[in-house]
């Protein structure tokens, strides 16, 4: 606990210092402040785009939500800037809201591309009504007041921003260190290995976007109340791009880098401003040029920003042992049926245009059964897979899980009723370790949210994810890795992280595409020994495997698809002999 | 403020000929902006600076003024041919490096030569429009060559925070060469003809035809011939366009060569209707951006058909609201995005 804050107490006793050192000119403090505005809009685009995977380049509108809520309030009507606050943090997260459910949903590059149009638009907005006092904007905005002592000058509104800056970025780190942050972390690696696990995609880029959307408010209420005015321009579209360009700079992947991102860019700035018209003669936009070639060149060179390259000079901090034993998780309520059937497939379909992909298939998995699921390359058997766990929508038929209909359910609602799977290709977060990725299937396991997480009250909870994570990594012999990067493992180990993840979801049924490939002939027996363990457990695995020797010796019963079409099912001695499937296999002559 | 007049048959027509005119160039910009994005992932922000590029650079040499765009056009190409060097060090074959030297040096050093020899001759328009295409797609070359060759294997959100840098940087450059000040170029017909109410200025008889022969072109290029087929295959899948030969950095460049001279000619058709400033062509870009997101970024003829409508959309909002006129344009995209998540969703990348 205390090494994880005692970088940031340093880092708060230094700024509470640095107004104080005796002939500071006041131009630096100023200076200061304008980083510490800076760096709460790029922190809000660190975790939604650095983390997240989310672009925006509207974050400028949200500052101009944020200032001219609290400018129009305190003028107009004489709220106390301290009542505004709240409300300006409002009016952006709702704006943030708004514009969120229209874009969110979109994948890729239309969300940057509507946040360009949208800062755009709302840019001229604010330049054109009457109450926001068109192109002049409002001014005459009371400074923060306590009590008789107002902060007129830059060197006192200096503590509120970096009161805020400092509180954001704690609340951020421990956001991203909990159950919802690692929900978020995910979503840039796409959303189907997320949604697997019960995580609710839509809800979790919303949330990091109105978290971001607040943080410009912020910076926006404490701006309206620096310069005592506010006007279009600083919440315009050059503007908005800036602050990416901050992010990216200081590395758009870590907190702190937004700090430092937007110290560089306001120092450099400032230096451009003053010395290139001297230094080249002329007037105008130099020092956008040189930005943009900045900012190109930063891209080619250092993509991931100036923070990681910063923190790899210093002495690399031993990585955390395994989590604190903490109470087990509860395990799942309902037990399996005895004997009974955990999934029925019904005449399952599905067609892509032209090609039926799965004809009609129908088969069962009963309760403490290891079904595999086998056949030729483009069989089917991985769409099968994602018709099941609601991945893909069947085209017609029915599948139910114990008893209930799955048919047209979100995977979300899949693995809660008990099924969990692994990928064909891997899925895992490549830059969060192992034990990160695997406690993200304990996800519907915890309960707590974001505001609990920020404020740590989420830890009885985290800690008992963690455990159970860790337990889940020894359970499948990968104890010694449990710390290191995901994307540091071999192929053939990330597939094992992969059942340790489903492992913590506490299936009934566990569904394992191709979990056999690229292991060696040792790990491969301990993959077969530990899933008869999970079966002699209470456990049904479901597998599709290329591996004929350990699908035979494993399997209790095999289901053989050739084109779509079920053409064979029954034990392993029964298939072996069964003349559709050889032909299947080796072609008609044999 | 004055009364608004009535909306009566004869506005309506003149609103919409307006409209279609400039939703002609939106349409322009939207195809090369569809182009440039099949082929490269690039979302082109600096489509803008073509725009402002090649019509200010057509407005000083029609004005006897050597425009600064050549230097620059010089100066990129010598980057490009070091970033060349760079790239072949491992094996300087004699006849990559001679092809380089020919593409990034000789070519716009060919430019400003035949510009210092026409200099203080009378201009002649068709002369001075060839100069301005030349010299901006040397930049689109270039600008593709030195910004994003580079990183082309990226992710489309690194490309569009090139495109940003490129923006910024150019629209700088825009700044020192043509100043704050705007400019207008020659017609280049002052002919007119009139049909009932309207008129039909040569102008915008030039752009409806070459905004139908640029889009019967660029489909007709992408059909039915082998470099459009490699562009497009290249779109789909570089790693397999490569496997098949198609040289991938090749299509890149050809695609900004394209958009480029696209980018320019909106600029050279626009610049005698209305008064250009250094930094207009940014505005105008995006109005061809919201065509083409609601062509999806794929189709040609859905981001024409956006085009206009962006145009018309335009057209009367400056006639019923103008204070909101750019207001209601760009968030003409969001309905738009709403509708296309809700038809389509999201579907899973496959990433890095």
């Amino acid at each position: 606990m205390t090494s994880r804050l005692l970088p940031i107490f340093a880092f708060a006793v230094v700024m509470a210092v640095i107004p104080f050192i005796p002939g500071i000119p006041p131009f630096w403090i100023v200076l200061l402040d304008n980083i510490g505005l800076a760096s709460l809009v790029a922190m809000g685009l660190v975790l939604l785009t650095g983390v997240g995977g989310l672009t925006s380049f509207g974050q400028a509108a949200f500052c101009g939500f944020g200032a001219y809520t609290t400018a129009v309030l305190s003028t107009a009507y004489g709220v106390s800037p301290w009542l505004t606050l709240p409300l300006s943090l409002l009016v952006a997260g709702f704006a943030a809201v708004l514009l969120g459910l229209l874009t969110m949903r979109l994948s890729g590059h239309y969300l940057p591309l509507g946040t360009i149009a949208w800062g755009i638009s709302l840019y001229y907005l604010f330049g054109k009504l009457e109450f926001l006092g068109r192109n002049d904007g409002i001014s005459g905005i009371p400074p923060l007041s306590i009590g008789a002592w107002k902060m007129l000058d830059p060197g006192t509104i200096y503590f509120p921003i970096w009161i805020a800056v400092i509180i954001a970025a704690l609340l951020s780190m421990n956001l991203l260190d909990s159950r919802t942050g690692r929900a978020i972390r995910a979503l840039r690696r796409g959303h189907v290995a997320a949604e697997a696990f019960g995580v609710q995609t839509a809800r979790a880029k919303l949330l990091v976007f109105i978290y971001a959307a607040v943080l410009a408010g912020l910076s926006g209420w404490l701006y309206a109340h620096f310069q005592r005015a506010a006007n279009p321009t600083p919440f315009g579209p050059h503007l908005g791009i800036e602050y990416l360009f901050i992010a990216v700079v200081g590395g758009a992947g870590y907190v702190w880098g937004g700090v430092l991102g937007a110290a560089v860019v306001i120092i450099l700035k400032e230096a451009l401003q003053s010395y290139l018209p001297a230094l080249l003669g002329g007037s105008g936009q130099l020092e956008a040029i040189v930005f943009g070639i900045l900012l190109v060149a930063l891209l080619q060179l250092a993509p991931t920003g100036m923070w990681p390259w910063l923190t790899s000079l210093l002495p690399a901090r031993e990585s955390r042992r395994r989590p604190a034993p903490a109470d087990a998780l509860p395990g799942r309520a309902e037990s399996a049926p005895t004997d009974g059937v955990l999934l029925q497939v019904e005449k399952a379909r599905k067609q892509f245009g032209g090609v039926v992909a799965v004809n009609d298939v129908s088969f069962e998995v009963k309760s403490r059964e290891i079904v595999a699921l086998i056949g030729p390359n483009g069989a089917g058997k991985s769409t099968t897979f994602n018709l099941i766990t609601g991945v893909l929508p069947a085209t017609a038929g029915q599948v139910t899980v114990r008893g209930e209909s799955v048919s047209g359910a979100p995977p979300q609602k899949v693995v809660k009723l008990g099924v969990a799977r692994t990928f064909q290709h891997v899925k895992l977060v490549p830059d969060m370790t192992v034990l990160e990725n695997v406690a993200l299937g304990a996800h519907l396991r915890g309960s707590s949210g974001a505001i609990a997480s920020m404020l740590r009250l989420d830890r009885a909870d985290e800690a008992k994810l963690l455990a159970e994570a860790a337990r889940q990594i020894e359970r499948v012999g990968l104890g010694d890795q449990m710390n290191q990067l995901a994307g540091s493992l071999s192929l053939g180990q990330q597939r094992i992280v992969e059942i340790a993840r489903a492992l913590c979801v506490d299936p009934m049924l566990l569904l394992l595409d191709e979990p056999a490939a690229g292991l060696r002939h040792m790990e491969k027996q301990q993959l077969a020994a530990l899933l008869r363990q999970l079966r002699e457990g209470g456990m049904s695995v479901l597998l599709v495997e290329h591996d004929m020797g350990f699908v035979m010796n494993l399997a209790d019963r095999i289901v053989v698809l050739d084109f779509g079409t079920k053409i064979a099912e029954g034990t392993p001695a029964q298939i072996k002999t069964n003349p559709d499937v050889i032909k299947a296999y080796l072609g008609a002559a044999a | 403020m004055g009364e608004r007049p009535a909306l009566n048959t004869t506005i309506l027509l003149f609103l919409l000929q307006d409209g279609i005119t400039n939703g002609a160039i939106y349409a322009l910009l939207g195809l090369a902006l569809v182009l440039v994005f099949a082929v490269t992932r690039v979302i082109l922000i600096p489509q803008g600076e073509f725009i402002t590029f090649g019509a200010l650079t057509y407005a000083s040499l029609s004005a006897g003024q050597m425009p600064g765009t050549i230097k620059l056009a010089v100066a990129m190409g010598v980057v490009a041919f070091a970033f060349d060097l760079f790239t072949f060090r491992r094996a300087l074959q004699a006849k990559r490096v001679l092809r380089s030297v020919a593409v990034n040096i000789v070519f716009p050093l060919a430019i400003w030569g035949i510009m210092l020899a026409l200099a203080g001759k009378p201009s002649s328009i068709p002369v001075n429009i060839a100069l301005s295409l030349l010299i901006v797609a040397a930049i689109g070359l270039y600008l593709y060559r030195i910004a994003y060759q580079p990183i082309a294997h990226t992710s489309v959100l690194v490309l569009l925070i090139a495109s940003v840098g490129c923006h910024l940087a150019l629209q700088g450059f825009g700044l020192v060469f043509f100043g704050a000040e705007g400019q207008r170029g020659p017609a280049i017909s002052t002919d007119a003809i009139t049909i009932g109410a309207l008129r039909f200025t040569g102008q915008s008889i030039a752009v409806y035809g070459i905004t139908i022969a640029l889009i019967v072109g660029l489909w007709l290029f992408f059909g039915y011939t082998l470099y459009g087929k490699a562009l497009r295959a290249t779109a789909v899948n570089r790693l397999g366009a490569r496997l098949v030969g198609i040289r991938t950095t090749l299509s890149g460049q050809l695609a900004f060569l394209l958009a480029s001279v696209i980018g320019a000619i909106s600029g050279i058709l626009i610049v005698p209707i209305t008064t250009l400033y250094y930094d207009t062509g940014f505005l105008i870009g995006l109005k061809g951006f919201v065509a083409a997101i609601i062509g999806g970024l794929v189709s040609y003829p859905l981001t024409a058909a956006a085009a206009i409508l962006v145009g018309c959309v335009e057209a009367f909002s400056s006639f019923y609201a103008s204070n909101y006129k750019e207001v209601i344009v760009f968030t003409l995209i969001l309905p738009v995005l709403l509708l296309r998540s809700l038809a389509a969703p999201e579907v899973e990348e496959e990433k890095d």
